[in-house]
């Protein structure tokens, strides 16, 4: 077994609604995966369960190995390796982009240690971050005053300062412009170096561009899994989505 | 939005009006006011140090606490206690004998020292506030929620000192100081030396917190109050941060009820029931929360104002203080300083030059999967 995140029938019911059922899935070491599915499939409640945020019912989620996700708190799991950007952007709108990053990257200090200055190597941490988020010029400006796609990749940037093993990207270039999304995919890409990254995206033409395994998931189940080529041209999906049954496609 | 960032400032903007602040405190006003007038002075930087308390925690973490009163309440009711044990020398205090206590109660024993008294005074306030604060913040309780329970816990606390006529004497409180580490409190020297030690107290606490909040973990707290959520989720605790800011908040609030009760020479229940704490917070709301200039300028204002005008017309003051905090919520939701430093940003902002980069115009286009074409 080979996976940096490795779940085994999950479950998770919502006043009896099966969001997820008994659903097993895994990420390998420094891969790249999205995950696409319509909506209410249940692709932002496997990021929950990923990320603390909600309690599976049933089965059990292995993180790294040997971290049993379900009895790690929320905060522990973020210090473990897990980071995630949610799907509305959700930075500290009045921190500026620098104090941003600055509060992120203490996440493991002590409340003694984060009254004093940031380490030189943190510093440095930051400035790259920066550099790579293309935020620089904007490096002053409370994070409140961004546009949409400066704050994603504000947030993006809160993560990468962390070094997360895994990374969990809650639809990234939701209302970006093309620029801005083609920006994201090259982002994307360039972070994905060293690390595991889960991407849930609607976007079929970001995803057609970017992604090289996709997972769909539908009504809590995997539907299918395997190359975008493969997925998109499989008639459970093509049905799922479109609504149209086999035969009249 | 908060277009404040004070901290940015130079040296010279950050330490002269410091400075400034110090010297006329220090040396103006004791030359210039009467020992009376002094006095009260005195007991108005006291509120001011409780006031920069809740500024943290309310101003800067978003967490409306209506206890303060009562933590300044324990730290002013352990040095009253110290104090009415010096005043009675070998005997018992005084009330206890009309109740025929024969024996000092354990719970007075630590107050023989006063090296004890003043660490109680500021520690077990902060005791207090990291038990209730750990216990209501691992719950997630929050908002109006974590004020009830604040509030609720003040007049619990009232009551139980209302109860304990034997033990603190009730509601007539604890009255009975005459000296304060051997010098007599009615003597001018030791008024005077009461009001330096407060105002140097209020110095250092203010700089205290001006450090923490330019800190990262000043940051933290403003992050808690944006969105505690994502704290949780950027990999930090958020009930370790709110149990520090709560327990340091109530040590100040201990520390600045131990300058208060020397000065006063009472503690009694009344001034720690749920109306001081309300107090706190309009104070607070007047000056500036978030700001801690405004927090020490509210508590100095009103309680400048409530000396004055109830003095002349005792039966007003109520209504006007309830005025003013409604007339400020509505006109000035930041205070006065807050509304001083938006005016200042206006001016800044109608400079073309300064202007401050606009976000870029977006364009919006989502290409949703059913739309997209299939290669």
């Amino acid at each position: 077994m080979n996976a940096i995140l490795d779940a085994k029938g999950v479950t998770v019911s919502f006043d009896g609604f099966k969001v997820l059922d008994n659903l097993d899935f895994a990420i390998g070491y420094e891969e790249m995966r999205f995950l696409i599915g319509p909506n209410g499939a249940g692709k932002s409640t496997l990021l929950d369960i990923i990320t603390g945020k909600t309690r599976p019912d049933a089965g059990k989620i292995t993180f790294d190995g040997h971290i049993n996700v379900a009895r790690v708190s929320e905060h522990q799991l973020v210090r473990c390796g897990i980071g995630r950007k949610f799907q509305t952007p959700s930075v500290f709108s009045s921190l500026t982009v620098f104090e941003n990053l600055e509060a992120a990257i203490g996440f493991k200090s002590s409340v003694l240690r984060l009254t004093q200055g940031m380490s030189p190597a943190g510093i440095e941490r930051v400035e790259e971050t920066l550099e790579i988020i293309n935020l620089k010029d904007q490096r002053n400006v409370q994070a409140g005053i961004l546009s949409h796609g400066q704050k994603q990749w504000l947030e993006i940037g809160m993560l990468l300062v962390q070094d997360p093993k895994l990374l969990l990207l809650d639809e990234p270039v939701a209302g970006m412009t093309r620029r801005e999304r083609d920006h994201t995919g090259e982002l994307l890409h360039r972070i994905a170096r060293g690390r595991s990254i889960l991407v849930v995206e609607h976007d079929m033409v970001f995803v057609r561009q970017f992604a090289s395994t996709v997972t769909v998931l539908h009504m809590g189940q995997l539907l299918c899994e395997g190359p975008v080529e493969a997925v998109q041209s499989d008639a459970q999906v093509v049905e799922v989505y479109l609504g149209r049954t086999q035969k009249a496609a | 939005m908060n277009p404040l960032r004070p901290y940015r400032s130079s040296w010279l903007l950050d330490w002269l009006p410091f400075l400034v602040c110090g010297l006329i405190l220090l040396v103006l006003l004791p030359q210039s006011l009467s020992m009376f007038q002094l006095n009260l002075l005195g007991r108005f930087l006291t509120y001011a140090i409780v006031a920069l308390g809740l500024d943290l925690i309310w101003g800067y973490t978003g967490m409306l606490s209506l206890g303060q009163g009562l933590f300044f309440g324990l730290g002013a009711y352990c040095f009253g206690m110290y104090l009415n044990l010096e005043a009675a020398g070998k005997n018992l205090p005084e009330f206890m004998g009309l109740y025929g206590v024969t024996e000092l109660p354990w719970l007075w024993q630590p107050f023989h020292s006063p090296v004890l008294a003043i660490l109680l005074a500021v520690g077990f306030p902060m005791l207090v506030a990291a038990l209730v604060g750990y216990m209501v913040f691992r719950s997630r309780v929050q908002g109006v929620y974590f004020s009830i329970i604040t509030q609720a816990l003040t007049a619990i606390v009232a009551l139980l000192l209302i109860g304990q006529q034997q033990l603190i004497n009730g509601t007539n409180g604890i009255t009975e100081m005459r000296t304060i580490f051997g010098y007599k409190l009615s003597d001018p020297a030791t008024k005077m030396g009461l009001y330096v030690t407060t105002a140097l107290v209020l110095g250092a606490v203010f700089l205290l917190c001006r450090y923490l909040i330019r800190s990262r973990f000043g940051r933290l707290l403003v992050a808690v109050r944006d969105d505690e959520n994502r704290v949780r989720f950027v990999g930090y605790n958020p009930v370790v941060i709110k149990v520090c800011v709560f327990a340091l908040s109530a040590g100040i609030a201990g520390l600045a009820g131990a300058l208060f009760v020397p000065q006063v020479g009472i503690i009694a229940p009344k001034q720690i029931d749920i109306v001081a704490s309300i107090e706190i917070v309009i104070w607070v709301a007047v000056g500036g929360r978030g700001t801690l200039v405004g927090a020490v300028l509210g508590a100095l204002l009103v309680n400048t104002g409530k000396s004055v005008i109830s003095s002349a017309r005792p039966d007003i003051w109520q209504f006007i203080m309830g005025g003013l905090f409604v007339g400020v919520v509505v006109l000035f939701p930041k205070g006065i300083v807050g509304a001083i430093l938006d005016l200042f940003q206006r001016i800044r902002l109608s400079w073309p030059n300064t202007r401050p980069a606009e976000s870029a115009p977006l364009e919006v286009e989502t290409t949703s999967l059913a739309g997209g074409k299939p290669r």
